[in-house]
């Protein structure tokens, strides 16, 4: 058995310094030993930043308070360790690398400045010697043209180059421990899929031990030797990954488990023949960008983009960021004009249509948005921010707010919630009121924007029966824009393949996803991690009609 | 972000942190600030009930006497009570702090709110508002005064014209950002109307920041007042206010060095007082803008 | 980045378009006749016919304002109706101690202020915190007259370390120069400390807050190196520009402080021109503090570039 580098012992960790705080961290044990991974997993809340943030001595401090319990790194106690002593350890012993890599690298220093000054800080090495090992370093992370990006600033690299350089700077000085807090969540699918590898790769060349923390049970499925699973600051359950995934012992991991969308697309409903409610012909949005001198630059946010929707169905827009999906969804809402083509809603054209002239059929088309926090007027109650809209068409106050308090039910909340701010509910009842909110204008179609993407995976699941219970009731056509193939599987009967701003594949979902036509499709299907294992099942994904067996 | 200390972020903007005026006794400086301006406050308001003589008229045979009984703090060049100049002197600058404060709030809220939502009106406007904040503001005031005669409403438009940039940016800048906000795009689709979404979704955003600014603009407003005095470009000369006082006293300075500082002193502390209120309902009403602006 | 240079300078010509619009229509558009308003009360019909004359105001309003822009953009600032000489030489005579009074506060500014703000932002909270933005806002609240009255008491009446007032050249000697220039820095500077003191102190916390200065951490290199690199060279911007904006203030502050100190300079000649109604004299200093003031936000826009590597249009 290798050695253990981390030994996380029983570590409390308060919210302020009195004796009656509350505790963030609440007896947390764990090891992390030499060359493996430990997931760290667990929903918004659950503690599991804080705990890798405490090993590296950067909680906020004062705000975060260590009170008891121990976290040794290779036999050294961290938590009493001077603040001179955890400087030497960082990059050296242990080292982190976090979710955005956009803001996790100084956007006015060039990068490989940046890496530099992590050995000007722990070594003597003359500036010749610390440039080789840096592009030394820098090729190991698999970066081109190494000498142009070491002299390159953060907003000139992809997403992707930018946690390459970041982990070539957590790992220039071959520290003993990685920490790696959701390293991936604010990338692209198959650059995240790049980076695990790099990870594993790294890890397996240099014997790293990774503490490796995630809220995705994919991610998880793809890198980890063993799982650890948070909630409420405690350990709810522990064990090497087959096991818990297979058979896991605890009622949460369970719940977590079962909630993971599969990638096998639901079964196909029958082809409907339903009247088409929202018909859009070669949309396309343009946005220029004036200049004095020099030509004005074009970017085509979305080209040539024709689909259909029919009553009572579920249209899927999927795409990587920049794919043009949400400009798509933006255009035919009209919260932008589109450039070229036609939107058609109701058999009625919309897309050249005035503001006063479009005011009628406003109400047709409803859209929820992705972040819930802030799609609610703080001020407006909710049961005012419901009635909005019908009064906006001449429904009486009263009677409006009385449907409010309907819809409210609908959506599973209580029915005093009409009377109380939005700042009393969590993520998913906000998002539950959203739609309450776009479902009050008995709107044909509703489009969700990346509805369920801010939400923890069984606040999605809950969100997502929702929808599928709406459309059951009201038979309400859905355009849902996501991101995630496991959503886009699971809740639609077509789907829009996107890529830099056209549309590279449709088709129903379930032969899109399982039989892709286009070599992109294939790729993203391929990159979409855990894609061989059935959460929900608890077992792999059965090779007959399997996503992964393309 | 991944750091994680709360379940939920659920103190974004709650309405309670809207409500009240609790914070004018938060602590103990700001405490000392609120009875300080009420003090100055309420002698301004009774200073015809209780000021011993009057402060306009002149005794040549009283002139620079020292503080006694009968003059507490002396008598100024034309044997005036300076007390009691003191004392009145105070109306005026509370009177053109608020009234300034109140005009370029109103003015800049039309105008920043059109300008953030009207593309054309603000590419107008804000070339207007830039050439207006490239003019030194005491320039400004010198010139708009000297030429138009001065009277209290002249020279308080005079503080006005220069503030109302800084309102009108503020609130533009606030509409900008709102305007971003998936609420106020949920408004549009749910058929809204431009001035709802003005009222009920965009102004509420504002009204913090512009107490803020208010105080602020109140705080610069009694200075302006002062300097325009005291430069011999504010209000006639014979009427007390603390800079005309102050201006009387320059000339006699190395004699009578009390004729400046009673009147500065008095001025300092009304203004300190106002702009320690500013930074408490700042801190108070709106934590984002805390940390962000530094005044202006 | 040419372009850039060439989309600031063009973007500043409205802006002066505006300010001479607006000194412009400020004598033509008070009530009255404006050559009554110059000439004052007492003034004799002559004296009224040669100042129309002599503004041009017998012409409609659109030639006036024509005229006057070709004459300011051949450099003809006017000629002073008190004293008959060209507005462009008065300012000559009288720009020394305005520059040194202005940029002497500026450096002095800059050194005290930069530091103070990093030391309160890194010590949040602390007394020290607390007690930099206290003075912070003395320094907004304290008029610079009265500050300024108070060091004439202090230094130069009760200690007699420094002159009370006045200015000598610095071409008779560093020394006297120096010594006159004491008081008149340390009351002007109090509000342009509180100004950037508070300004950094802001930006400072802005961006200790931000991810990178976490991953500097991170990195093991010390607290000096987190500020210093990380934190206030990403902080430099708004601390920039708020010296920029600040100008505005500092000329203002000028205007008084010249008062106060009895220096012969640019701010004193404004307040005795506004006194006497000179009008050509109030025009010229208008514009040409409005001048330097777009000029200097100008250079600060390009500065930008330089800090920031973002902002490369």
């Amino acid at each position: 058995m290798s050695d253990i580098v981390l030994d996380i012992d029983n570590l409390v960790v308060t919210l302020g310094k009195e004796a009656d705080s509350d505790r963030v961290i609440d007896g947390v044990s764990l090891q992390v030993r030499e060359g493996e991974t430990l997931c760290l997993v667990g929903e918004s809340g659950s503690g599991k930043s804080v705990t890798s943030l405490t090993v590296m001595g950067l909680q906020q401090k004062g705000a975060l308070v260590p009170v008891s319990g121990s976290a040794r790194l290779v036999g050294e106690e961290l938590l009493t360790a001077s603040d001179k002593r955890l400087r030497q350890l960082r990059a050296t012993r242990m080292a982190m690398i976090f979710q955005e890599p956009m803001t996790a690298l100084n956007p006015v220093v060039p990068v490989g400045r940046q890496i530099d000054e992590v050995l000007r800080a722990h070594t003597n090495l003359d500036a010749g010697t610390r440039q080789q090992r840096i592009l030394a370093m820098m090729e190991h992370v698999r970066l081109p043209d190494v000498t142009r990006i070491f002299k390159s600033y953060p907003h000139q690299l992809s997403g992707g180059q930018r946690q390459r350089i970041m982990i070539a700077m957590a790992l220039v000085l071959e520290p003993k421990l990685l920490i790696a807090d959701e390293p991936t969540t604010a990338l692209d699918v198959t650059t995240q899929k790049q980076i695990l590898a790099l990870i594993r790769d790294l890890q397996r060349d240099h014997g790293t031990a990774v503490l490796f923390i995630t809220h995705d049970m994919g991610v998880v499925a793809e890198i980890a030797d063993r799982v650890a699973v948070m909630r409420y600051g405690r350990i709810v359950e522990t064990g090497p990954l087959d096991d818990v995934l297979r058979a896991p012992t605890m009622e949460y991991t369970r719940n977590l488990l079962s909630s993971v969308p599969s990638l096998v697309p639901r079964a196909p409903r029958p082809e409907s023949t339903e009247p088409i409610v929202l018909e859009t012909s070669a949309l396309g949005k343009v946005y220029r960008e004036r200049s004095f001198v020099g030509k004005a630059r074009e970017v085509a946010a979305a080209k040539d983009v024709t689909l259909t929707l029919r009553k009572g169905r579920t249209l899927g827009i999927v795409g990587e960021s920049g794919s043009g999906k949400s400009t798509v969804a933006r255009c035919i809402v009209r919260l932008i004009d589109p450039t070229t083509g036609s939107v058609r809603l109701v058999g009625r054209e919309i897309s050249g249509l005035s503001r006063t002239a479009l005011q009628p059929h406003r109400k047709r088309i409803q859209i929820v948005f992705q972040d819930p926090y802030r799609s609610l007027n703080p001020r407006v109650t909710v049961g005012e921010s419901i009635a909005e809209g019908p009064i906006n068409y001449g429904v009486p106050r009263n009677e409006a707010l009385k449907r409010a308090g309907e819809l409210l039910e609908l959506v599973d909340l209580p029915a005093d919630a009409i009377s109380r701010y939005p700042h009393q509910f969590s993520g998913g009842q906000r998002q539950r009121i959203a739609i309450a909110r776009a479902l009050a204008l008995d709107p044909d179609v509703l489009v969700a924007d990346e509805a369920v993407s801010a939400l923890d995976v069984s606040v999605q699941a809950q969100v997502l029966d929702l929808f599928d219970e709406i459309q059951a009731r009201l038979g309400i056509a859905l355009l849902f824009i996501t991101h995630d193939l496991r959503v886009a599987a699971q809740i639609c009967d077509d789907v829009v393949v996107m890529q830099h701003g056209r549309v590279v594949e449709q088709g129903p979902a379930a032969a899109v996803l399982t039989d892709p036509q286009q070599a992109y499709t294939k790729q993203l299907l391929d990159a979409a991690p855990g894609r061989h294992w059935d959460f929900a099942n608890f077992r792999p994904v059965d090779s007959s009609p399997g996503v992964g067996a393309v | 972000m991944a750091v994680e200390t709360l379940p939920e972020p659920s103190t974004r903007v709650t309405p309670t942190s809207r409500s009240g005026f609790g914070f004018l006794t938060s602590g103990p400086i700001i405490t000392t600030a609120t009875i300080c301006l009420t003090i100055i406050v309420v002698l301004a308001i009774i200073a015809p009930w209780i000021v011993p003589h009057d402060p306009m008229l002149l005794k040549p045979a009283q002139r620079l006497k020292p503080a006694s009984a009968e003059f507490l703090l002396g008598t100024d060049a034309y044997g005036r009570d300076v007390l009691s100049r003191i004392l009145y002197g105070g109306r005026i600058s509370l009177l053109i702090g608020l009234g300034s404060a109140i005009i370029s709030i109103v003015v800049g809220l039309v105008i920043g709110l059109v300008s953030g939502f009207f593309k054309w009106v603000d590419a107008v406007m804000m070339r207007i508002m830039d050439g207006l904040m490239a003019i030194p503001a005491i320039l400004l005031a010198i010139a708009v005064v000297s030429l138009s005669g001065a009277s209290l409403l002249t020279v308080m438009i005079a503080i006005t014209i220069p503030e109302i940039p800084r309102v009108a940016r503020l609130v533009r800048s606030v509409v900008l950002s709102a305007r971003e906000e998936p609420y106020v795009e949920a408004a549009i689709s749910l058929g809204s109307s431009l001035p709802k979404i003005m009222w009920r979704h965009l102004m509420p955003n504002t009204i913090a920041p512009l107490i803020v600014q208010g105080t602020y603009v109140c705080a610069a407003a009694i200075l302006t007042e002062a300097i325009l005095s005291f430069l011999g470009a504010g209000i006639s000369p014979e009427i007390p206010t603390w800079g005309n006082i102050m201006a009387e006293g320059r000339t006699y300075f190395q004699i009578k060095p009390s004729l400046i500082f009673w009147p500065g002193l008095m001025l300092s502390i009304a203004i300190l007082s106002v702009n320690l209120i500013g930074d408490a309902a700042r801190d108070a009403l709106d934590p984002r803008l805390k940390r962000r602006e530094g005044r202006k | 980045m040419l372009g850039y240079l060439i989309r600031r300078i063009l973007a500043a010509i409205p802006v002066m378009g505006v300010v001479a619009l607006f000194v412009f229509l400020l004598l033509r558009l008070t009530p009255g006749d404006p050559a009554a308003i110059i000439a004052g009360d007492n003034a004799t019909p002559e004296q009224l016919m040669r100042i129309r004359i002599s503004l041009g105001l017998n012409e409609p309003l659109y030639v006036q304002f024509i005229t006057w822009i070709g004459q300011l953009l051949r450099g003809d600032l006017g000629v002073s109706l008190i004293s008959g000489v060209p507005v462009l030489r008065m300012i000559g005579q009288r720009i020394e101690p305005t520059i040194a009074v202005a940029l002497s506060t500026i450096v002095v500014s800059i050194l005290v202020a930069v530091p103070l703000g990093v030391i309160a932002a890194w010590k949040r909270g602390t007394w020290i915190d607390r007690g930099v933005m206290g003075l912070s806002v003395i320094g907004f609240s304290v008029p610079v007259f009265v500050i300024g009255y108070v060091l004439i008491q202090v230094f130069a009446i009760d200690l007699r370390w420094l002159p009370v007032q006045g200015f000598r050249s610095l071409s008779r000697g560093l020394v006297p120069f120096a010594e006159r220039l004491v008081l008149p820095t340390l009351a002007l500077s109090f509000i342009y400390v509180a100004l950037i003191a508070r300004m950094t102190r802001a930006a400072m916390l802005d961006v200790l807050d931000e991810d990178y200065v976490r991953t500097a951490r991170a990195k093991g290199i010390g607290e000096t190196g987190v500020l210093l690199r990380h934190a206030l060279r990403n902080a430099a911007v708004p601390v920039i520009t708020v010296i920029g904006t600040g100008f505005a203030l500092l000329i203002s502050g000028v205007v008084v402080t010249e008062s106060v100190f009895n220096l012969p300079g640019i701010g004193r000649l404004t307040v005795d021109a506004v006194l006497a109604r000179d009008y050509p004299v109030i025009q010229a200093m208008i514009l040409l503090t409005s001048g330097i003031y777009v000029a200097i936000n100008l250079l600060i826009d390009l500065a930008y570039t330089l800090l920031d590597p973002r902002i490369r249009y």
